[in-house]
């Protein structure tokens, strides 16, 4: 008889990575995480997580074909969300990413679980996440993940193929059918489990019974994934209230659940401090406004021109805007009084309440708090602008009369014309605005489609276009070391 | 409404509400219906939650209906008379709780699968009638689309609970009861519809079924369904196959735009020209004779071309007969078919079940109408009866031998699975 330990040891040798929590790269996300974490890591996982969903909307929105979406996603999950396999380096804690991955999902199992439309939405992009990490994994890496799971795929019986050799080969004419031998390995499943498969007659149907070729084992898999997503979704949903009374976990949820409606994550932040020390200075902005600006920007920037003025919420939109795009305190004082000039605010006036409001923008004021930039999933579910206004997003926000327009008129000049329009105005009523934004990006800049601020990447945060457009055009502004005269701060 | 063989009959009109009134307190098989869909004696979910929407005198639409029991199932038609009614899903909830349930609580479950079939779709390809009309030749389109489709959801899907129904006009519903397909989400059951799918496109489209893989083979599902539609020697005769339908009786190829299209359909320039010559100087030649000048044509050459004109003329025997289904009805759960026993209101015949085995022989136009039933009860003379005392008796039998049927299977299910938990 076998000790209970040398078995446990035999089997840890048979593994080399028994000793991991998490025995493979791959999770069906069955059992939910347990152990205790910090609000912070159910908040940044979750993030993380949904920029890599909302990424996979983009690219579903945008028809990107399979391989570009794979290439892509791959990309965003080597930044955001790493998960390697066992065989990586010892120096990656292996345990730590599954950990997140397990963890993020989870997560937003939580957000999304509450509306039908969020969970459409949710298993379709994690049921293209885990089709992504499917075929990217090695052979090897897959089956023991498969095994690992006991699924119950019949296999369909030597006999049986035989009667049914001439339609099995009509079905799959590829497939090898030894002269001699037994036939090729076919599963035997329900239809209900290989609906792709079905729905293109790619496989034989029999009493309900569907005739699937080994080699085709990835649709009966990632059949078996959705399901199992949406019917923990359900079983989440009916257990979410008696989570309602845990009020910091709430917000949080709501808030990750209007980032995915937005299409993009709620914290896609813009690190003012990236770049490599441009100065702007006030009286560059009319002129980089035309060639770099994305159009919420320029609708501001040009209402602030005809009217000499904005109104609050376009303000703070425009001057955080401009103070993640480099424009110091110094010079947005500058900027701004001069662009009140001769408008119907006295420069008293400006000198008592709008220099206070420039100067807490940019925390010398108040709480002194550094206010970041506004990225686009605020700004699209910031609130609807009234006729005097001009903040918000111009792709959510204006009617597609205006919108078209103001899309000739502003971007004209750079290769906008009236054929990109049909496509643009689809985006725009899917509700895909940050996929507007890019294509019209794409067409100004003249790239290719798909190719987005570069890489695939979509607009998240309308710093990150200007940034983005600046680089392209390389524009290098010598950064200015001398400080600004005070005394040019009256003159303008 | 009246038809040639009722003509004593005239005083009922459908458009009058007693008229519908006296049809549902005399006639309707409210027992059977009940039985067919809750698929039990005692009412259960498949009927407490069951949606039911009526439509009023004056097209007024009621929507999420639903009963406890036969009895009140009954008696709220017979109240309300509709001029039709339509039977949904089953939700998680009942139905006539919509008011009071939060916005979207309300979500459809289980479902027959339903499929319709309706003779507009067939008006590019017959040539007996057009637009709302239907005659007894062109149900040969409807009863060759049953064959295929009939055989195809036992055969393939392994379905078992079918019944076909007439809609009262132009075309013919199918509702299929096994557990099985009362679950299919609405994902399957697109690509159920993916599947049965084969002639696609608008009227413009000339060549509207491209099916064959990359290699030229058709689907297995398919060719069984060109066998079906183009029996071969020694198959079971039919009388509506593409021979009897199209050739003979439809005589699809006989004036020059028809047979045009037929040769544009060959795909090959070669043949045409050849037919073509011989077509246009013999403006009397039939469909059948074309036909068999073009097999004639064919035996003269290659392999080659033999295999790819094969290859058309089995695609163009599945454009003119493989069913045109409906696709939207049978994709989503929460879509509503008209229920079994309504009168179709312009017709006045009453929606009957059609017995799938006999499909060929059926003649829409001896489908009992409501003034013929209520005719034939007034000749009771004040005897007490109902539809078994009139020509209505066959077709609520059969609808009762199915959900019979029905009820035996669901037993069994439920027994098998009670033994699995012990
Ligand atoms: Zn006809």
């Amino acid at each position: 008889m076998i000790s209970r330990e040398k078995r446990a040891a035999a089997s840890a040798a048979a593994s080399p990575y028994a000793h991991l929590t998490y025995q493979h790269r791959l999770n069906f996300y069955d059992e939910p995480p347990r152990y205790n974490i910090t609000l912070d890591e159910f908040e940044s996982c979750a993030i993380d997580r949904l920029r890599i969903l909302s990424e996979i909307e983009s690219c579903l929105a945008r028809n990107r074909s399979p391989e570009d979406m794979k290439t892509v996603i791959d990309a965003q999950c080597r930044k955001f969300l790493p998960l390697d396999a066992n065989t990586a380096s010892k120096l990656v804690d292996v345990d730590a990413q599954r950990k997140r991955d397990h963890l993020g999902h989870f997560v937003l199992r939580l957000a999304f679980c509450r509306s039908e439309e969020l969970r459409r939405r949710f298993v379709k992009s994690e049921t293209m996440l885990f089709r992504i990490r499917y075929e990217l994994a090695d052979q090897n890496e897959v089956n023991q993940f498969l095994e690992s799971k006991k699924f119950a795929w019949e296999k369909a019986s030597n006999g049986e193929l035989q009667s049914l050799k001439s339609e099995l080969i009509a079905v799959h004419p590829r497939l090898p059918w030894p002269e001699n031998g037994s036939p090729p390995a076919y599963y035997k499943v329900n239809w209900t489990s290989v609906p792709d498969l079905v729905a293109q007659r790619k496989v034989l149907l029999r009493l309900g019974k569907a005739y699937v070729p080994a080699t085709e084992q990835e649709s009966i898999v990632l059949q078996e994934f959705q399901e199992r997503i949406e019917s923990n979704l359900d079983r989440t949903a009916k257990a979410l209230p008696r989570l309602d009374e845990d009020d910091r976990i709430l917000p949080i949820l709501g808030h990750l659940a209007d980032g995915l409606l937005a299409g993009i994550p709620m914290d896609s932040s813009f690190a003012v401090t990236e770049g490599d020390g441009v100065t702007i200075t006030a009286d560059m902005i009319e002129d980089l406004s035309r060639k770099h600006f994305p159009l919420c920007m320029r609708n501001l920037h040009d209402n602030l021109r005809k009217d000499k003025h904005l109104k609050h919420a376009g303000r703070l939109q425009y001057t955080l805007f401009l103070k993640g795009f480099g424009l110091t305190l110094d010079e947005a004082i500058v900027f701004w009084r001069k662009s009140y000039r001769g408008g119907k605010v006295k420069d008293d006036d400006f000198n008592k309440e709008y220099k206070y409001n420039i100067r807490h923008s940019y925390g010398q004021e108040g709480k002194r708090a550094d206010y970041p930039p506004m990225n686009c999933a605020r700004i699209i579910t910031s609130q609807q602008p009234s006729a005097q206004e001009s903040h918000g997003c111009p792709f959510k926000h204006f009617s597609i009369e205006n919108l078209d327009t103001a899309l000739l008129t502003k971007y004209g000049s750079c290769g906008m014309n009236s054929s990109a329009l049909p496509e643009i105005n689809k985006y725009v009523k899917d509700g895909h605005y940050h996929v507007a934004c890019t294509r019209v990006y794409e067409i100004t800049h003249n790239i290719r489609k798909g190719e987005g601020l570069g890489g695939g990447e979509s607009v998240t945060h309308p710093n990150l276009y200007a940034r983005r457009s600046m680089d392209a055009a390389k524009v290098l502004i010598k950064a200015e070391t001398a400080p600004v005269d005070p005394s040019a701060m009256v003159e303008g | 409404m009246a038809s040639k063989d009722d003509a004593m009959n005239v005083d009922y009109d459908v458009s009058q509400p007693q008229v519908m009134f006296q049809f549902y307190k005399r006639l309707y098989p409210y027992q059977a219906i009940f039985h067919w869909l809750n698929q039990d004696h005692a009412p259960s979910r498949l009927f407490t939650h069951r949606e039911f929407a009526f439509t009023l005198q004056g097209d007024v639409y009621l929507r999420y209906q639903s009963f406890a029991t036969a009895e009140e199932f009954q008696r709220e038609v017979c109240r309300r008379s509709p001029t039709r009614f339509e039977i949904g899903a089953i939700y998680n909830a009942r139905p006539k709780d919509k008011k009071v349930m939060r916005p979207g609580a309300l979500q459809p479950q289980r479902r027959e699968l339903v499929f319709d079939i309706d003779m507009t779709d067939y008006d590019s390809v017959r040539t007996c009638c057009t637009d709302k009309k239907i005659c007894a030749r062109c149900w040969g389109f409807i009863a060759a689309a049953v064959r295929v489709l009939d055989s195809g959801l036992r055969n393939q899907f392994g379905y078992r609970q079918l019944l076909w129904v007439y809609s009262g006009r132009r075309g013919i519903h199918c509702w299929v009861s096994d557990a099985a397909a009362m679950d299919l989400t609405d994902d399957q059951r697109r690509a159920l519809m993916a599947w049965l799918e084969v002639v696609k496109g608008s009227k413009d489209t000339a060549k509207k079924v491209n099916v064959r893989f990359k290699n030229g083979e058709l689907h297995p599902a398919l060719s069984s369904a060109v066998r079906i539609l183009n029996p071969k020697e020694g198959d079971p005769a039919t009388r509506w196959n593409f021979d009897g339908l199209i050739l003979h009786d439809q005589d699809c190829f006989k004036n020059q735009e028809q047979w045009e299209d037929l040769l544009k359909l060959l795909g090959n320039a070669d043949i045409a020209d050849s037919l073509r010559k011989t077509w246009q100087s013999d403006t009397e030649r039939t469909s059948r004779r074309k036909w068999e000048d073009l097999v004639k044509e064919l035996r003269k050459r290659d392999k080659k071309t033999q295999s790819s004109v094969l290859h058309a003329m089995e695609e163009i025997i599945l454009q003119y007969m493989y069913p045109r289904l409906d696709m939207e009805v049978s994709k989503h759960r929460n879509h509503l078919l008209k229920a079994p026993f309504c009168v179709h209101p312009s017709t006045g015949r009453v929606c009957v079940p059609v017995d799938p085995a006999t499909v060929d022989d059926f003649d829409p136009e001896r489908v009992p109408t409501v003034g013929q039933l209520l005719s034939e009860l007034d000749r009771l003379d004040g005897v007490p009866g109902g539809w078994e005392k009139t020509s209505l008796k066959p077709y609520v039998e059969m609808l009762e031998r199915h959900a019979q049927g029905i009820i035996q299977e669901a037993r069994q299910g439920r027994k098998a699975a009670q033994s699995l938990e012990f």
